[in-house]
């Protein structure tokens, strides 16, 4: 089997993962996790269809090479975002657990 | 011969994706998760795709790990539910059927392959530059990149957003509630000034050869980051005007050149002859510099103290 | 003289990997994380020394003096922060050690 075809069912085989992680995921960091996995499995049949399109002196076809990159700072800009609000939900969590101090502190 | 190399890089890659969404402690399962990126990183190699594979062990890997780890460190995850075998059962069917169509999709690609690359290599030569990549990001789906700049900063206002309103302007809190060490001030003092100079050097080289202004933004990133975490640098306050300008520098710089184009050009975000590779060259400085900040601060997060 | 250099490159970058097989046992069997780590970095640190090493003619024949230079440049950068970071990942551990043993000793 050559690269390009052992990679693409390698990409199938890690969305598969991602899919079956995002859906049975415990907690929220196992489906962030099994969302990343997802993308670099999609990420990758990309990248295979980039090396089957080599020519002109280019060793794989360089548009969807720079649509990965592209999707690869657009998937890290989601993580961070659903990062800062689980952090914040824990936050809010833990305060709603605290006993409340005073009244007054309410708004 | 190839499949003696394939193989192995494959299965550890199949292993550490599934350690990462297996249970057990969320440190584990991040560190699973950016040996994933490592690896992919060598599998983008082996695809002809050194631009990605630079790409996807500096961001998928090491600052999306950064991100994850803090969570891992400081949200306290509860098992929230537990789901019934019958629901199992179904997500590994669904599972399996994405699988089985993306892996007919593989198998049946058309032959011969469909590609762009004779278009870029056509058209390369018009803009001085030698990395196909950096062409395709730079000047031929250049809408894609400037939307990309933009959506990296709405994710950065969403991070933002979840502090109140008293602390908009303030710093975000420390990265690492650690004391002070003597390695880690060591570290920071001999690798940051090295790493700037990477930094600076993958942007410059990624006209010509692979790197450019994501791969160089995000070690600009990631030396900040170190600095900070040394404490070396305080963390930056989020009102401050030099910080906002750096980060709307590498979206306006691209639409101001785009609207140019119209112009003095032939269309919208098109070069003028003659002064093409200058325009590039700003353009990318502006963004690269634009990126480094924001990938820097949405790991930093939301802020969290009084303005300082 | 091709021929010579092959095989010094076969045989150095072979003893690295040798080293990096080593301190991945070690990784894998041994009992504590101080222990782990002293194995890691000596696969680190000689066996990426020899892999550069044996590579180091190699790049010079095919990409010149420069790329050989950049390799040295990463394996010296690999000393420092291989150095530095297993350094702070010792103290991580001697301290939650530390930390287990006060409360196991407070413990009745």
């Amino acid at each position: 089997m050559s690269t390009p075809t052992v990679m693409g069912l390698l990409g199938a085989a890690l969305s598969a993962i991602g899919i079956y992680g995002l859906m049975v995921g415990r907690d929220a960091l196992a489906r962030l996790l099994a969302f990343n996995l997802l993308g670099g499995g999609v990420f990758l049949v990309f990248g295979v269809v980039a090396r089957r399109g080599a020519g002109a002196g280019f060793g794989a076809d360089p548009v969807p090479q720079a649509l990965v990159i592209t999707g690869i700072v657009v998937a890290f800009s989601a993580t961070a975002l659903a990062v800062a609000l689980l952090r914040r939900l824990a936050e809010l969590r833990e305060k709603a657990r605290a006993p409340r101090p005073a009244p007054e502190g309410e708004a | 011969m190839s499949l003696l190399l394939d193989a192995p890089l494959a299965l550890v890659a199949i292993a550490v994706a599934i350690r990462a969404v297996a249970g057990g402690d969320a440190f584990a399962r991040v560190a699973a998760f950016m040996a994933y990126g490592l690896v992919l990183g060598f599998i983008w190699v082996r695809l002809a795709a050194p631009d990605v594979a630079l790409t996807e062990i500096a961001v998928g890997g090491g600052i999306t790990g950064l991100v994850l780890l803090q969570a891992a460190g400081d949200a306290r995850f509860s098992r929230e539910r537990g789901v019934g075998l019958l629901y199992h059962v179904c997500a590994a069917i669904l599972a399996l059927g994405v699988f089985a169509a993306l892996a007919a999709v593989v198998l049946l690609l058309p032959e011969p392959a469909p590609s762009l690359a004779p278009q870029v290599a056509t058209n390369l030569p018009a803009t001085d530059l030698g990395n196909p990549v950096t062409g395709v990001l730079i000047v031929f789906r250049a809408l894609d990149t400037l939307l990309e700049t933009v959506v990296l900063l709405v994710a950065l206002i969403g991070v933002w957003s979840l502090s109140p309103d008293p602390l908009w302007r303030g710093r975000p809190a420390p990265l690492w509630p650690a004391p002070p060490s003597g390695a880690l001030d060591f570290l920071a003092r001999v690798v940051v000034p090295v790493g700037v100079l990477v930094g600076i050097y993958l942007f410059w080289a990624g006209a010509d050869v692979p790197g450019g202004a994501f791969q160089g933004g995000a070690v600009l990133a990631a030396m900040a980051l170190l600095a900070i975490m040394a404490g070396l640098m305080p963390a930056p306050a989020l009102g401050g005007r030099r910080l906002r300008l750096a980060l709307l520098a590498g979206p306006f710089a691209f639409l101001g050149v785009g609207i140019a184009g119209w112009f003095v050009a032939d269309a919208f975000l098109d070069y003028p002859d003659g002064i093409t590779k200058p325009l590039i060259i700003a353009v990318e400085v502006a963004i690269t510099a634009s990126i480094a900040v924001a990938l820097a601060l949405l790991v930093l997060g939301p802020p969290a103290g009084r303005k300082a | 003289m091709t021929l010579a250099l092959n095989i010094f490159t076969l045989l150095v970058v072979a003893a690295g990997l040798l080293f990096f097989i080593v301190g991945t046992v070690g990784l894998l069997r041994l009992p504590d994380a101080l222990a782990r780590l002293h194995a890691l970095t000596k696969a680190d640190n000689i066996g990426l020394g020899l892999v550069v090493l044996g590579l180091l003619p190699q790049a010079v024949a095919l990409w010149g003096v420069l790329a050989a230079a950049k390799m040295v440049g990463i394996w010296l950068l690999l000393q420092v922060s291989s150095g530095a970071v297993s350094q702070l990942m010792a103290e991580v551990a001697y301290r939650a050690a530390q930390r287990k043993d006060s409360e196991g000793g407070a413990a009745p």
